[in-house]
């Protein structure tokens, strides 16, 4: 009994001190702002109008033609024409453009051979026909460009001579459930929630404790009867409602502005945000208990929150990530919750049968509220 | 339990190499107001954060109301207060938001809990600012809701480090009058400072220097057992006097009080008057006579402050 009324006095006064904090308060609602406009429209792998050059040693109408069809597909953009491809790889060395587009001068034989829409009249030997019709020189070194660019490698060129496609049979058919529109936002918004939750969470507890005795009131609060397990449960209270203000936000706007669909329910969506709240709120807990002021809890929090955005499947798929990566990854809770809700918003997936993530974020909160009680001590020592 | 709410014995704390608190002995009896009397730096917090259970010991053992420190630290809460030399309420939270808090923290009931807050704000002259943010109060006021919120649960023993520190001669006075009211009510106190005012309305204290308890008593004991002579001198050229019988070995100290130099002398000099009156640059015309002892030359005394 006591003791409830002892977390009830903790939890009352922290409200207190959150509704004067005006700073605070701004951050919890700006900070998912902020980052949801951002990411949501920042991050975009679905490149499109990448400005290129193109070298034409034909000029001919058909090299005009095949400029217009690969304008068409709004993967490039055609800004600038050169004459030679030396001039064309300075350019974009200086990054004026970032791939260029070498027509060879007898394209229209190339054309008229290619497998795929020429009739084979003249009949063409098998090493005339593997011949490309021209050549893309890309700047391979941001690899999201160069694989769009890669895309353009096998489009249809039938419409250039007006034949019917003479399209063969894929080898695979591919369906795409869950965003077949292929829009990234579909995927950062969910995403999203798992990274603002991990910084807003472990930074605001690790602070709230660090302020009590950066304050000073730390030194009154130990020689009262308050208990450790109670100090930080009167304190992380408050902000696991802040928690789901914010995911509140970020997932409204995400609909609201980004059109995510919230498949799955609210109350699974609710379990899924609340494992991880808590199981951020105890790592706070813990950070908390080693910094020895607000600046250190910062920079402890980033060095929490910057694997979190790369390595937990936000960014870049798990899948592709080196094994020791891998195991980083599942030592972070954010990528557990990465899974949880990418499966609950978009899958409509019951968290209960996500089993490993739903017991590894149970068992973090479990181990971070022992080892801060465990390191938190009633002593100025 | 015995008859004393403080007992060290022995007592050392070192931070690394520095030996903050060193062999301190101390008994304090129940209901006195006891003082910690010290320049800054010479351990008072330290002593009272170990007696506080806040700080383990490097060596010795303490008993506070019978509880052994630092394993029975936690049952001591209940019965201690304890008012930090810093502020340690919360700035941003009203007077009144404040008291609430450490009310619901001692677990008062809401009844009660009202009913002893009106109380310690008229107790303690803060009605007025009872919705004010602590953070905006005086150095005054916030030492007087420091005491109010102290003593809310009506400690037995009440541990106050430098109250008054920052607070104006005439607070300082009010402050005392309401420290003996607790002690009447029957609480113990023990108290640090450094003003030799506040020390003397000490029933009893300890000098302490450097991490040493110097002398302990009673302020009229350690008058008489001061081991000096205290002469007023009277002369024209004082500055030039002082230099000359700082010099020799059996002065202690001369400090000057406006016109007036006081000279303390060896106890081990029979006659100190003629022994002063011997020395050359004392004329004929000068005056001397033997005054009575002041805490500050007990405590001048004791720590050979004086002697640089
Ligand atoms: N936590 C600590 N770590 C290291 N040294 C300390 C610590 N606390 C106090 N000290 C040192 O111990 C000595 C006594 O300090 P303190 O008890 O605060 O003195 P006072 O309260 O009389 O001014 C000082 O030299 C101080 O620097
Ligand atoms: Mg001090």
């Amino acid at each position: 009994m006591n003791i409830l009324i002892r977390i009830y006095a903790i939890f009352s006064k922290e409200l207190i001190q959150l509704k004067r904090d005006r700073m605070m308060f701004g951050m919890v609602v700006v900070i998912p702002l902020i980052q949801l406009m951002l990411f949501g429209f920042a991050i975009n792998t679905n490149v499109r109008h990448i400005p290129v050059g193109v070298v034409d040693y034909s000029q001919t109408g058909l090299s005009r033609v095949l400029i217009q069809t690969i304008s068409a597909t709004q993967v490039v953009k055609f800004t600038e024409q050169y004459t030679t491809v030396q001039q064309a790889e300075a350019a974009i060395a200086s990054a004026q453009i970032r791939a260029v587009l070498v027509i060879p001068k007898d394209v229209s034989q190339r054309v008229v051979r290619h497998r795929s829409i020429g009739s084979g009249s003249p009949a063409s030997s098998d090493e005339e026909t593997s011949r490309p019709i021209a050549q893309w020189v890309v700047d391979g070194s941001d690899t999201m460009i160069s694989a769009a660019v890669k895309s353009l490698r096998n489009m249809p060129l039938a419409e250039l001579l007006s034949k019917p496609v003479n399209r063969s049979t894929p080898t695979f058919e591919v369906t795409l459930l869950y965003n077949p529109e292929q829009r990234t936002a579909v995927n950062v918004v969910p995403g999203l929630v798992a990274i603002i939750l991990t910084m807003t969470m472990i930074m605001f507890t690790s602070a709230a404790i660090v302020r009590e005795s950066e304050r000073g009131n730390l030194e009154m609060l130990i020689t009262t009867p308050v208990r450790p397990l109670e100090l930080m449960i009167g304190k992380i209270i408050p902000y696991i409602f802040i928690g789901a203000l914010q995911v509140v936000i970020i997932l409204g706007l995400g609909k609201a502005v980004f059109n995510v669909p919230i498949n799955g329910s609210l109350w699974q969506l609710a379990a899924a945000t609340l494992l991880f709240i808590t199981a951020s709120l105890s790592l706070g807990l813990v950070i908390s208990t080693i910094a020895s002021n607000q600046l250190q809890a910062m920079q402890m929090t980033l060095f929490v929150l910057l694997p979190s955005i790369l390595l937990s499947g936000f960014m870049f798929p798990y899948e592709g990530m080196p094994e020791v990566a891998q195991y980083i990854a599942e030592a972070l809770p954010a990528t557990h919750f990465m899974r949880l809700i990418r499966g609950v918003v978009l899958r409509d997936v019951q968290i209960i049968h996500m089993t490993f993530d739903v017991y590894w974020l149970i068992l973090f909160t479990f181990a971070g509220l022992t080892v801060a009680s465990l390191r938190f001590k009633k002593s100025l020592d | 339990m015995s008859q004393y709410v403080i007992n060290a014995s022995n007592l050392s704390r070192n931070f690394g190499d520095l030996k903050a608190i060193q062999n301190l002995d101390l008994k304090v009896e129940k209901g006195r107001i006891y003082g910690f009397l010290g320049p800054n730096g010479c351990g008072k917090t330290t002593a009272i954060r170990l007696l506080t259970g806040l700080l383990k010991p490097s060596s010795g053992a303490v008993q506070v109301l019978g509880f052994n420190l630092p394993e029975e630290a936690e049952k001591l809460r209940l019965l201690i207060g304890y008012m930090t030399q810093k502020f340690s309420l919360y700035a941003d939270l009203t007077v009144k938001e404040n008291l609430r808090f450490i009310a619901k923290i001692y677990c008062l009931s809401r009844r009660s809990q009202e009913k002893r807050i009106d109380e310690l704000l008229h107790t303690y002259g803060l009605q007025q600012q009872k919705n004010q943010l602590a953070g905006s109060m005086s150095g005054g006021q916030k030492q007087r809701l420091g005491l109010s919120a102290a003593v809310l649960h009506k400690p037995e023993l009440l541990f106050l480090d430098e109250p008054t520190s920052a607070v104006d001669p005439e607070n300082r006075r009010d402050f005392w009058e309401q420290l003996f009211d607790l002690s009447e009510q029957g609480t113990s106190i023990l108290v640090s400072t450094h003003y030799m005012d506040e020390a003397e309305r000490c029933h009893k204290l300890a000098i302490l220097e450097n991490g040493i308890k110097r002398a302990d008593g009673t302020p009229e004991e350690l008058m008489q057992q001061m081991g000096a002579h205290v002469v007023e001198v009277s002369s024209l050229n004082l500055r030039q006097l002082k230099r000359q019988l700082v010099n020799l070995p059996d002065v202690i100290t001369a400090s000057q009080l406006g016109a007036r130099l006081r000279v303390l002398v060896k106890k081990s000099i029979p006659d100190p008057l003629a022994f002063l009156s011997s020395q050359s640059g004392i004329e004929i015309e000068d005056t001397l006579s033997l005054v009575r002892p002041s805490l500050e030359d007990v405590f001048v005394t004791c720590t050979g402050a004086g002697r640089q």
